[in-house]
C-alpha cells in the first residue's frame, strides 16, 4: 500500500501524485490555479542553496513552493511520471 | 485630470482603463497565461501601431495597440499573463477589472497546445465572466513537433466557444483568429458557453444569491459568478464593483453622441 507524504519532505528527483491540498483560504486557492489538485502529477526537480524554496514540474510548468505550503500538500511517490 | 463625462463608454475606458476607444471601433483584449504568445500575437496584429505605459494607479505594463479589421479600428489591449483572475495578485487584479468593467467587445483567450490542461484553468474561468470570447490554441507547431494532437473542433464543442489553432511565430492561423474575433465582436455570431456545474451544495447557494445579485447589477457582470466569488468571500470583487460600476450606472450604449470629447 503506498502511503501519502508531504510534498516538503520529497526528495529530489521523486515523481508522484497529488493526492490531496490541505491549505485554507487564498493559499489553496492560489496553489490550485498553480495547478497542486488531486490526480496532477508531479515532480521535484530542486531546492534553492538554503533548501526552501523548492521547485517542482507541475501541469507542464515548472513552480517554486515554500516548504509551508508544500508541507500541507500530500502526494504518493511512485516509479516514473 | 480634464474633464470628462462620467457616462459615456468612451471616458469611463479612457479614465480607468487608459484605452483610447474609437467611434464605432472594437476593444479586443489578449487574456492567458504566461508565454504562452500573447504578445507574439500582439505585435504580429498591430506591428507598430502600438505603446506601452502603465495601467492608471498601478505599477503594472500596459500594451495596447490598433489594428485595422474589415474596416473598422480594433485596440488590442495586452494583458497580463496569469494563470488565474481570482485576484491572487496584482496582475490578476488588473486583468479581471479589465475583463469585468471595461467590456471588451471581444476577448482572445491564448492557450499553450503544449499543456492545455494548465492553461484551461484560465481560460473557464474567462467563460464565466463574459461569452464572448475566442480559444487560441497556439504553439501548435511545437505541439506537433512533441507528438501532442489537439482536436480543436471537440474542444469547441466543449467550451462552447469558437476555437481557433496557431503558431503565431510563423503566423500560421492569425487570419482565422483575427476574422473569428471579428464575427464575434461584432455580433454576426454569437457562442454559447457551456456552464460549469459545481456540487449540489454549492449550486444551492447560488441559486439562493443571484437572483438578488441579478437585481442589484441588472446585467452588468454576469451574476452566476459574482454569486460564486462572494460564496468564496472574495474582497477585492467588492472593491472592483465599488470602483467602476457607479459611473458605468447609466446605460453604457447611451454614448459618445452625448460627450464632447
Ligand atoms: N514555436 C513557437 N513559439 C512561439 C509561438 N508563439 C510564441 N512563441 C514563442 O514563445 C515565447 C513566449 O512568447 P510571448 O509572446 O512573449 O508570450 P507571452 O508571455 O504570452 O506574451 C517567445 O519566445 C515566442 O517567440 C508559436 O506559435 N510557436
Ligand atoms: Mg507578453
Amino acid at each position: 500500500m503506498a502511503i501519502e507524504k508531504p510534498l516538503s519532505e520529497m526528495p529530489i528527483g521523486t515523481v508522484g501524485t497529488v493526492i490531496e491540498n490541505g491549505l485554507t483560504g487564498l493559499t489553496k486557492r492560489r496553489l490550485m490555479d498553480l495547478g497542486f489538485i488531486p490526480g496532477s502529477k508531479i515532480e521535484v526537480l530542486r531546492k534553492s542553496p538554503a533548501g526552501d524554496p523548492t521547485a517542482y514540474y507541475v501541469r507542464g510548468t515548472i513552480i517554486a513552493l515554500r516548504n509551508n505550503e508544500a508541507s500541507h500538500i500530500s502526494i504518493i511517490p511512485h516509479n516514473k511520471f | 485630470m480634464g474633464y470628462s463625462c462620467k457616462s459615456c463608454k468612451k471616458c469611463m475606458l479612457k479614465d480607468n482603463f487608459n484605452i483610447t476607444k474609437d467611434k464605432d471601433g472594437l476593444v479586443i483584449a489578449l487574456a492567458g497565461n504566461p508565454n504562452t504568445g500573447k504578445s507574439t500575437i500582439f505585435n504580429a496584429l498591430t506591428g507598430l501601431n502600438q505603446h506601452t505605459g502603465n495601467w492608471p494607479g498601478k505599477t503594472v505594463l500596459q500594451a495596447q495597440g490598433t489594428c485595422i479589421i474589415k474596416g473598422k479600428k480594433c485596440t488590442l489591449v495586452d494583458l497580463p499573463g496569469t494563470y488565474s483572475l481570482l485576484a491572487n495578485s496584482i496582475d490578476e487584479v488588473v486583468a479581471r477589472d479589465f475583463l469585468c468593467f471595461a467590456k471588451p467587445d471581444a476577448t482572445i483567450v491564448v492557450t499553450d497546445a503544449t499543456c492545455l490542461e494548465r492553461n484551461l484553468n484560465l481560460a473557464l474561468q474567462v467563460l464565466e465572466i463574459t461569452d464572448k470570447v475566442v480559444v487560441c490554441v497556439n504553439l501548435m507547431d511545437e505541439a506537433e513537433r512533441k507528438g501532442i494532437k489537439v482536436n480543436t473542433d471537440l474542444l469547441a464543442a466543449e467550451l462552447g466557444v469558437p476555437v481557433i489553432p496557431t503558431s503565431a511565430r510563423s503566423k500560421q492561423g492569425l487570419d482565422e483568429l483575427i476574422s473569428m474575433v471579428y464575427e464575434l465582436a461584432t455580433g454576426n455570431i454569437t457562442s454559447n458557453p457551456n456552464p460549469i456545474p459545481y456540487d449540489q451544495d454549492l449550486e444551492e447557494a447560488i441559486q439562493e444569491l443571484q437572483p438578488q445579485i441579478e437585481a442589484l447589477l441588472k446585467g452588468r457582470l454576469n451574476s452566476r459568478w459574482v454569486a460564486l466569488r462572494l460564496i468564496e468571500g472574495d474582497e477585492e470583487l467588492l472593491e472592483g464593483i465599488k470602483n467602476y460600476l457607479s459611473q458605468e450606472e447609466l446605460e453604457e450604449d447611451r454614448v459618445e453622441e452625448k460627450c464632447a470629447q
